[in-house]
């Protein structure tokens, strides 16, 4: 298999990159222009798919795959008809949704109304009864996402009995990922000073956040985050926001689960759900306009009764 | 299947069993403790100790690894570990054969040190020599390892993996031939016999302890190594990527 090649020279009079691309499958050859000015991008050699060295800073192939996807025209994720059944109950009787790529959609809704389901159906480790869920371009839970698809569990998936550092080198391994992304990922999350804490030891927070790091090891075009910010401080989940808008805008799409209502009008975009059932979806203003409100709590209340009714 | 990742997931299984030092220390402790207990016991019979010293190794090796790998895998399918895992490239059998590593490790160790107390402090005699007393130690403790795997997917909690230990583990020890020889059981349970695993393993170090190695020990320890590799394949049919 080709490894992703960069050939990359500036261009003169011209604020930013100009990168030719080859796919990784070699199919698709094209160049194109782009503004890098508020990215940072720091060249650094990585292991390649197959553990060869390249060369080249793949850093910069990850920034310009991810807004490429972002540019794309169609959706980062599209869920059309998804029923999933657990025993005798309808856990989601037939969703569709759409999320755009490289922005923060929300899925908000109270707990218990299938927000879990639908993101365990997008990584895919749902099994579900019927409908259809593409994910970058490919069928939900196909092998090739397995790189490119980052999900955190609500419950923090991190093994308690090893420290911080023990488990993202663990993740990092098994991505095959080089071992600075450890160190990078920990900064992201503001552990580092706990690196060598056993995960068990520290507060729920810390390793909500230590099990956040395991899903940037891989820089993966897609982050799916079953609420990330629960049971953090403000502060805490200020920083937080901040790093999934900075990963938003190196072209990463973020889907996130909240049932905090104040979350809402963080995101770029937001589907509201209830009882299994998409209430509405649009970004935050257009939600608030639709119903006259001035609350996301007021919209929410208003958007679930005219569904009821 | 990847070498890299096989061998990432031994080593983290090794650094979680390491932080849990009461853990190792029964391990190694409890196997080599029983058989100077049975010595004790069997003062007054000292034929009878000398047949079922060299199994019994085996068969301790067997429990304790039986047991410990069945709730280290329930662990890593309750804590989300495994659903995380199963999202990203690693290769089912990559985990299986990762954990089999680890506990290899492990099963070596705890051999190691059974093995140097039987035969040493408590100078215990068995007709062949005590490297393969020692091999054949791992082979059970093996078995026990990917017994465990495959049975701790029909368990949803740890009281329910431990009562498959007396489920798996009795029966085969029954049939094995340690209480009644295999030629003297009723007809359907020297056939049923002939289809455990364990039968194999009690037999080769039977064997070894009265007549030393041969052909036949070796042949039942080739039963023994292809019944892991077929328990490893077994558990990886178990663990399943889409879950409800």
């Amino acid at each position: 298999m080709l490894l992703p090649s960069i050939a990359e020279r500036q261009v003169p009079g011209y604020q930013g990159a100009f990168l030719l691309r080859r796919d990784i499958h070699g199919e698709v050859a094209f160049a194109t222009i782009m503004q890098f000015d508020s990215l940072e991008v720091r060249p650094r050699p990585t292991r390649g798919r197959e553990g060869t060295e390249v060369d080249r800073p793949v850093d910069e192939f990850i920034v310009y795959r991810n807004l490429m996807s972002s540019r794309r025209s169609g959706p980062a994720i599209t869920v059309d008809v998804l029923e999933v059944k657990r025993g005798e109950r309808q856990v989601l009787p037939g969703v569709s949704l759409e999320v755009p790529p490289g922005q923060v959609t929300g899925l908000l809704g109270p707990s218990g109304c299938g927000k879990s389901t639908i993101m365990r159906a997008i990584v895919g480790v749902q099994i579900v009864a019927a409908g259809h869920v593409m994910v970058l371009g490919a069928p939900a839970g196909s092998a090739a996402l397995r790189r490119r698809v980052g999900y955190v569990t609500q419950a923090p998936s991190v093994y308690a009995d090893l420290t911080v550092r023990e488990n993202l080198q663990y993740f990092a391994r098994v991505l095959g990922v080089t071992g600075d992304r450890v160190d990078a990922v920990m900064t992201a999350v503001e552990l580092t000073r706990h690196a060598d804490s056993v995960t068990g030891n520290l507060s729920g927070g810390e390793r909500s956040r230590c099990s956040l790091a395991v899903a940037l090891l891989g820089e993966p075009e897609l982050l799916v985050l079953d609420e990330p910010t629960v049971g953090l401080d403000p502060v805490l989940r200020n920083q937080l926001w901040e790093t999934f808008h900075a990963q938003a805008r190196t072209g990463t799409t973020i889907l996130m689960s909240t049932h905090v209502m104040d979350e809402a009008e963080r995101c770029d975009r937001l589907i509201l759900m209830r009882d299994g059932r998409i209430v509405a979806q649009g970004t935050p203003r257009e939600l608030l306009e639709r119903t006259g409100s001035d609350t996301f709590e007021a919209a929410f209340l208003a958007l679930a009764e005219g569904v009821a009714a | 299947m990847s070498r890299a990742v096989t061998l990432a997931t031994a080593r983290r299984v090794i650094q979680q069993l390491r932080r849990d030092r009461r853990t190792v220390a029964m391990l190694l402790v409890i196997p080599p403790a029983l058989i100077g207990l049975l010595k004790w016991v069997f003062d007054g019979e000292p034929g009878a100790f000398d047949r079922i010293s060299v199994p019994l190794v085996g068969l301790f090796a067997l429990i304790l690894m039986f047991l410990t790998t069945s709730i280290a895998m329930l662990r890593e399918r309750t804590s989300g570990t495994l659903e995380r895992l199963m999202t990203m490239p690693l290769a089912k059998l990559d985990l299986l054969a990762g954990y089999g590593l680890a506990f290899a490790a492990v099963a070596m160790v705890q051999a190691g040190v059974t093995c140097a107390v039987a035969f040493g402090a408590l100078s215990i005699d068995a007709a062949g020599p005590v490297w393969a007393v020692v091999l054949l130690t791992v082979a059970s403790a093996l078995l026990g390892t990917a017994l465990g795997l495959l049975f701790s997917a029909f368990a949803s909690s740890e009281f329910q993996a431990v009562q498959f230990m007396p489920a798996v583990i009795m029966p085969q020890l029954f049939l094995s031939g340690l209480f009644v020889a295999r030629d003297r059981l009723p007809e359907l349970l020297h056939t049923v016999s002939g289809a455990l695993p364990f039968t194999y393993a009690y037999d080769a170090m039977a064997t070894m302890a009265v007549d030393g190695a041969g052909s036949d020990v070796w042949r039942d320890a080739g039963v023994v190594a292809v019944s892991i590799l077929l328990a490893l394949a077994l558990g990886a049919t178990t663990l399943r990527r889409r879950t409800a």
